[in-house]
Parts: C-alpha cells; structure tokens; sequence
C-alpha cells in the first residue's frame, strides 16, 4: 500500500495529463488514469486505444498529453505499446537512451476484452516490460454504448437492448483478469478509483515487476449506466461492496485480496446484495419490480459463486 | 566488392537486414516471406546484429510493433505475403499517415481465395493506395539492392513515409540465383545513422502521435502526404545516382529496355520483366518492334515518365499479374492516365500469371504479337481468351 | 491548403496544449467552497476527472473553473460537505 498521503500527493505529483480534455462531465477515466501515473516518478512512455479516452484526450491541434503519448488504432493498444518498449530495449542497448523509462497502455474494455483480446495475450506471452491498464466500463460507450463481452448479465445495451422477448444482455461477462492471470505474468489486479490508496499501491507495483503488468479498473460511464454525473466514485465504490467488482492482486502466482473486498472476505465488512447495484443504475431499470426476480437471483448466484472460487483461489 | 553468390530471395533480403542492422524487427511467419525472418532470427540468435527481433502473435501486431517502435525512434523492418498484407490492411494507411519510416518487403503471393501460396500480385495491388513507396525487383540482385535502398528513400527528410519492397513469391523468393553483394561496411555507410524525427523517447521533449483530425485538418494531412510522394520521385532517383556509384548498378524509376524504336511497349512488373525481355528479344529478331519497361517504382505513380517512354507509339500493353474482377487489371487504368495528355495509343490490358500461372515466353509471345497485329482485343487473359 | 507548415504526420510537439481548451462553459452547477467547513484533505483532488481542484502548498485553494465540467464529483465525496453545486 502507498504510504503517500493525499497532501504528498497533491503536492508532489507532475500533471501528466491536463484540463481541457474533452471526456463527458463525470467520466471515471481520467480519474483513474491521473491515480495510475501519480505511482511512478520515472519518464512515462504512453500508449491510448482507440476509444474515449483517446479521442477525449488528442483532437487535434490539442492535446492533454504532457508526456510522450501515441494512438495507432482500437484493437492493437497492447502491440503498440510493446512496440515502443522494444524501441527502449534495442535503443538502450545501442547506448542511445540512457534514462530509465516506464511504458503504459490505456484501453478500454472493448480494445481489452474483445478486439485487442488477441494483441493483449501476445504482448503478455512475449513478456514485454510495460502495464497494460483497462477502463472497465462495461460496454462500448465511445461509438454509443453497446454490449461488449465486459458488460453485465441484463444490462440494457443499444445492442442488447431490452424487448419483448429479450431482457437486455443475455450472457454473463468473462472474467478477464482471471484470464490475464493465467498467462502467470508477474503482477495483475483488479482496482476500483474510489480506494486510490489501494489502486496506485498497485499500479506502484505494477510499474516495478519487471515485466508485464495488468490493471483492471472498474470505470463509471454515467451515460452508458444511467447515472448521475457525480457518481463515479460512489458506483465504483458500490461494485467493490457488492463483490461485482472484487479487489484483487495476482502476484507471482499468488492471489490475494485487498482493500474493501478482503475486508468482506473477513467479515469485518457487510457485502451488499446485487439489488443495490440494479437500483442505482438506470441501465438496470427494466429489473426493478418482482417482473424479473429470476434474473436478478442469477445475477445474485453468479457474483456469488465467483466470490465464493476467488476467496478459495485467495487461500492457495 | 564482395564476390558474387548463390543466394535466393529472401535469403537476400535477410542478408541486406543483417548488413543494416535494425533496432526493431518484428513479424510474423508467411510463406513465402518466412526465410527471411527465419534468416533473421538466426542473426539475432548468433549477435550478428543488435536487433530487438519481435516475434509477433499476428501480423497486424508486426506492423503495429513497426508503427509504435519507429515511432519511439527506432529503424523498423518486417516482411510479410498475402493474407498477412491483408491482416495488416488496417495499418498500412495508419503507418503511412504517422508518417513512420518503415521498410517492408512483400513476397508477393495472391490472395485466398481460393488458398493459394504461389506468386501474382494480389496482394500488393490491393494496398497500392495506402501511402506506401513501392518498389519492385525482377531479380534476387535488385530484391537485395532494394532492400539497401528502402530505408535512404523512407527515411528522407522530404519523404518519411513507409516503402514496401516487393519481391516475386517463390520465383524470387525462393530460387537461387547469382549475386554480387555489398561489403557490410559500405552498405552501413550507404544506409547512415537513423535520425528519427519527434522520437518518443526523447521524453523530455513530449509529442503526441496519433491525434484525431476533424475535416479540414484529416485533409491537410492527406495532402500533406501527397506533397511528400511526389518528392519521392527526386529522393530515388538521388538514391539510385548514389548507389550507382557504390555497386555499378544503376536503377531507374522506370527501366526501359529496347522502348526507344519501338512501335509495341509492354508494360510489367517484378520477375515477369526478365521474361518479357526475353519475348522482346525473341520478337525483335522476328523482326517485329517491340519493348518492354517496367516502373521499378510503383508508388509515387510515375506517370510522367511512363508518358515520355510510351507516348507516341502506336500500341501499348499493360500486362497486369492482378485482376479487378469486374473492371480491368489495376494497373492499367493508370497507364491509360498517364497517357492521356497527348496522343493515345492503342491500349491493351492482359490479365496474367494469377495464383502462380506460368508467366513463359510462348504465352507472352503470343499476347504481345496481337498487340502488335492489331489484332488483340482490350482485355484479354492470358491462357483463357489468348 | 498550408500543409507545408504542418509537422508531419498530426503530430502534436506542444505537450499539454488541452490546457488551451475550455470545457468550463460546459458547466451547469458550479461547485463553491465553504472555506470554513473545509479540512484541505484533498479528497476533491484526487476524484477530479478534469484537475480541476487548485492545490497549493497542501491547501485546497478553490476550483479551476475554465475548465471544471460541473459534474459535481467533489461536492459528493467531500467529507464534510464544504463544497455544494450551484446555478451560478
């Protein structure tokens, strides 16, 4: 855990990413991005996927970037990346850069889970020096909220929107850290904005490992989730109380939970129901009433079992 | 000077990398480019080279590692053929707009399909409008020149942008031929220190590559690239003056052999130019007045010069190894533009050699004397209707 | 078209030229600060998504607002409710 205090590091930390981006009101990207690179002092090296956070971030003649940043496409974030650090590494061998510099890609979940899925687990295996960070949130929300593979069991997309016959998404998300882990990387977790204490221990962690690292970031779209502008940190909160979005850490090959979740683990903590995560969201709404309690227990009994396995996996 | 060897295509390339040295390499196995990355990994398994070779899960992570790396600073190169042209489609533009020096040799193979591994140019053809130098080989000789050739032309202050090095699949890639090569020592003199431009790893100095541009900005940068195309013309033909005076070889952006009584020119590209030569001379002592050229350089499309070699004979044959089903072979239309400010004559498209056919002197023989006879029709294919 | 005067390839060498951009009169609700009730515990800092919180020498100093987006993140967290959303 970082033993920065908030005034440490509001006072120390460089702005590496300024104002003037043009994210919605509210947006939890930025957010988590700033905490992720207040936990390196080293030179940054930055890579965007296509997506929010790149647009947002590079219209041109602007950008927000006060570090080195480049963007080639959506579903190769993870190769880009590697790209510039095989750069460093034949570059620093040949004696032309010197400095000790940290390479790190942001994408979110749709570049992560699913189009950038193939570029990521390459860059994994290949063991490229570099953390590879994903905004989770849970849907494409740059081309106008539609379902990805990270999106919620009933949650009311564009493209899996709610109807007569189908109740929103019909499948559950697949567990990407746990599939990054078992590329057996050195270090990959599961982080939530709202518990930045816990989140740039991490990314502290993440940045040192000497290999590939992996953030997975839960990150409130008030527009794709119906939420109020000024929700992010308390929605990601409540996914962390709920154990929709368990805190985490995979380190060489050892898991462990952290922060709220190991609190709720030891019972010195309540885990809140699944109907306080629907309720708080609009894209949940059509579960509200007892029209749908079947789905709802579902959704109950599937975050109930992948608790259940993660605390096990936690005790090996 | 080195002595002359055996030595095929790929392997060629390979060696020309090995003399170069890259920082970066990364790609992807694809017959019938993979000796050359089989090649290259041995050099970088031995410490011939300093390369940071990347061996990539696909080749739109190869070209993606290229774009990423040149960008950081690095000089890149990779290879590919075919379906992994076609799975890098995506960033090829983007390569060319980011305005990176990347060098790529493509052993040009057609694309599926049906699956098909032999030689046509397919897959190049497909890409001609991303931005991209092109340039072309006949032989295992020019396939290794131009590889010590690519990156003076990608890395130019007035071009910075990629240049693909075609070579024929398996007629080049694979055959042995003779070949003189460099010295190392004059080929790292000949290709000099890489001087990237906005590196980002020069961290003190941030930039940021890859931005949106709305209309009016997207345009600017488009032609911005079409300004540095057609510098491209005088960058070759410095490069070609200069390598000239280090292996005797002098290369035009157009080769021309026997074009200047000609009445009948046909127009070719890569391997196929060696056996249309060999149709030329068997015609020319036949009597009949035919050439052939080929424009070594394909991207920028050199229409002017094209225009002062065919302009004014009466007919003239495109002989396209690719076809626009539908349309014509899609270097043709290009010719016919390049003519199209003085006196045009008679124009002829053949279709030939697609998916590995036999490109052979008896069938060239038989499209060029209709040409000449007049008797051709516009478009023809080789081995169906001629 | 003045493409000659462009650096090639849209790149951008002016680092953190987004600061030249104004998303403050995107606002609705403007946050004000209750300087009495706040603690400088810069719990507004660190949720802002557009740093908008002006920090100097550990004390919490007011908002950037030509450039705070309105959302209202900070007057939600803030422990002890120093800071409120208001139509100004």
């Amino acid at each position: 855990m970082t033993r920065r205090s908030l005034k440490d590091l509001a006072n120390d930390s460089k702005v590496r990413l300024t104002s003037g981006h043009r994210l919605c009101a509210g947006c939890a990207e930025s957010i988590i991005a700033r905490q992720v690179m207040m936990a390196t002092d080293k030179p940054l090296v930055v890579t965007s996927a296509t997506g929010c956070f790149e647009v947002s971030t590079s219209i041109f003649p602007y950008t927000a970037w006060n570090v080195p940043w480049i963007h080639t496409a959506f579903g190769n974030s993870a190769a880009t990346c590697a790209g510039t650090e095989a750069a460093y590494k034949a570059l620093k061998r040949k004696g032309k850069v010197k400095d000790d510099i940290r390479f790190l890609c942001f994408a979110g979940d749709g570049a992560t889970y699913d189009i950038g899925f193939q570029s990521l687990s390459g860059a994994l295996e290949r063991g490229h020096q570099m953390m590879y960070v994903c905004f989770n949130n849970e849907a494409y929300m740059n081309t106008g909220i539609q379902r990805s593979g990270a999106t919620g069991f009933a949650a009311s997309t564009t493209t899996s929107p709610v109807g007569s016959d189908i109740t929103g998404k019909t499948q559950f998300p697949k567990d990407l850290t746990m599939i990054v882990a078992a590329h057996d990387i050195p270090y990959a977790a599961q982080v939530s904005p709202h518990n930045w204490r816990d989140l740039i221990a991490k990314a502290e962690k993440g940045f040192e490992c000497g290999g590939p690292a992996f953030l997975n970031a839960i990150s409130t779209c008030p527009r794709g989730w119906r939420t109020g502008t000024d929700s992010a940190i308390v929605m990601a909160k409540l996914a962390v109380e709920t154990c929709v979005w368990p805190l985490y850490e995979y380190e060489n090959g050892r898991f462990a939970l952290t922060g709220e979740s190991a609190r709720i683990a030891e019972g010195k903590m309540e885990k809140k129901p699944v109907t306080e995560w629907i309720a708080a969201q609009g894209r949940y709404r059509h579960l509200a009433g007892d029209k749908h309690l079947g789905i709802v227990e579902r959704m109950q009994a599937d975050i109930d079992r992948r608790w259940e396995r993660l605390q096990k996996l936690c005790k090996l | 000077m080195a002595d002359e060897i055996g030595i095929n295509g790929d392997n060629a390339v390979a060696l020309a990398w090995k003399q170069i040295d890259p920082d970066v390499c990364a790609a992807y196995p694809i017959t019938p480019q993979t000796i050359i990355v089989e090649t290259f990994s041995e050099y970088v398994a031995n410490g011939d080279v300093g390369t940071e070779f990347v061996c990539v899960e696909s080749e739109h992570s190869a070209l993606t590692v290229c774009v990423a790396a040149a960008s950081a600073g690095a000089r890149t190169f990779t290879a590919t053929a075919s379906q992994g042209l076609a799975y890098m489609w995506e960033m090829l533009p983007i390569a060319s707009a980011m305005r990176v020096p990347i060098v790529m040799a493509v052993a040009n193979r057609t694309l599926s399909g049906p699956i098909n591994i032999h030689n046509d140019h397919g897959d190049a053809m497909s890409a001609r409008d991303c931005g991209w130098v092109m340039i072309f080989a006949e032989n295992v000789q020019e396939a290794y020149d131009n590889a010590v050739m690519a990156p003076r032309i990608a890395e130019h202050p007035d071009v910075q942008l990629p240049v693909m090095a075609n070579l024929d699949g398996f007629i080049l890639t694979h055959a042995i031929e003779r070949m003189r090569p460099l010295d190392t020592a004059v080929v790292r003199k000949f290709v000099g220190e890489h001087k990237p431009l906005h590196p980002l790893l020069d961290w003190k100095k941030p930039v940021s590559h890859g931005l949106m541009d709305g209309p009016e900005d997207y345009y600017r940068h488009k032609y911005q690239m079409v300004e540095a195309m057609e510098k491209a013309f005088g960058v070759c033909e410095k490069v070609f003056a200069d390598f000239a005076k280090i292996s005797g070889r002098k290369y035009s952006i157009v080769e021309e052999y026997m074009c200047d009584d000609a009445d009948c020119v046909a127009v070719i590209l890569g391997s196929s130019f060696g056996t249309m030569k060999a149709t030329v001379d068997k015609l020319r002592a036949e009597g009949l007045k035919v050439g052939a050229c080929m424009p070594r350089v394909f991207r920028p499309w050199p229409a002017k010069q094209l225009a002062k070699v065919l302009g004014g004979k009466k007919a003239v044959l495109v002989m396209d190894k690719h076809v626009g089903v539908g349309a014509y072979g899609p270097m043709y239309p290009e010719v016919v533009a390049a003519l199209a400010g003085g006196k045009m004559p008679k124009m002829h498209n053949c279709i030939y050699g697609l998916g590995g056919q036999d490109a052979t002197v008896a069938g060239f023989e038989k499209i060029l004397k209709a040409v000449a006879s007049g008797k051709a029709k516009e478009l023809s294919f080789m081995g169906v209707d001629v | 078209m003045a493409a000659e005067k462009l650096i090639v390839g849209g790149r951008v060498i002016e680092p953190g030229k987004a600061e030249q951009f104004e998303t403050g009169d995107w606002r609705t609700f403007t946050p004000v600060l209750d300087r009495e009730l706040c603690i400088d515990c810069m719990t507004c800092w660190i949720y802002c998504p557009d740093s908008s919180v002006i920090v100097k020498d550990s004390k919490m100093m007011g908002f950037k607002l030509t450039h705070c987006k309105g959302c209202g993140i900070c007057a939600k967290m803030c422990p002890k409710k120093a800071i409120t959303m208001e139509e100004v």
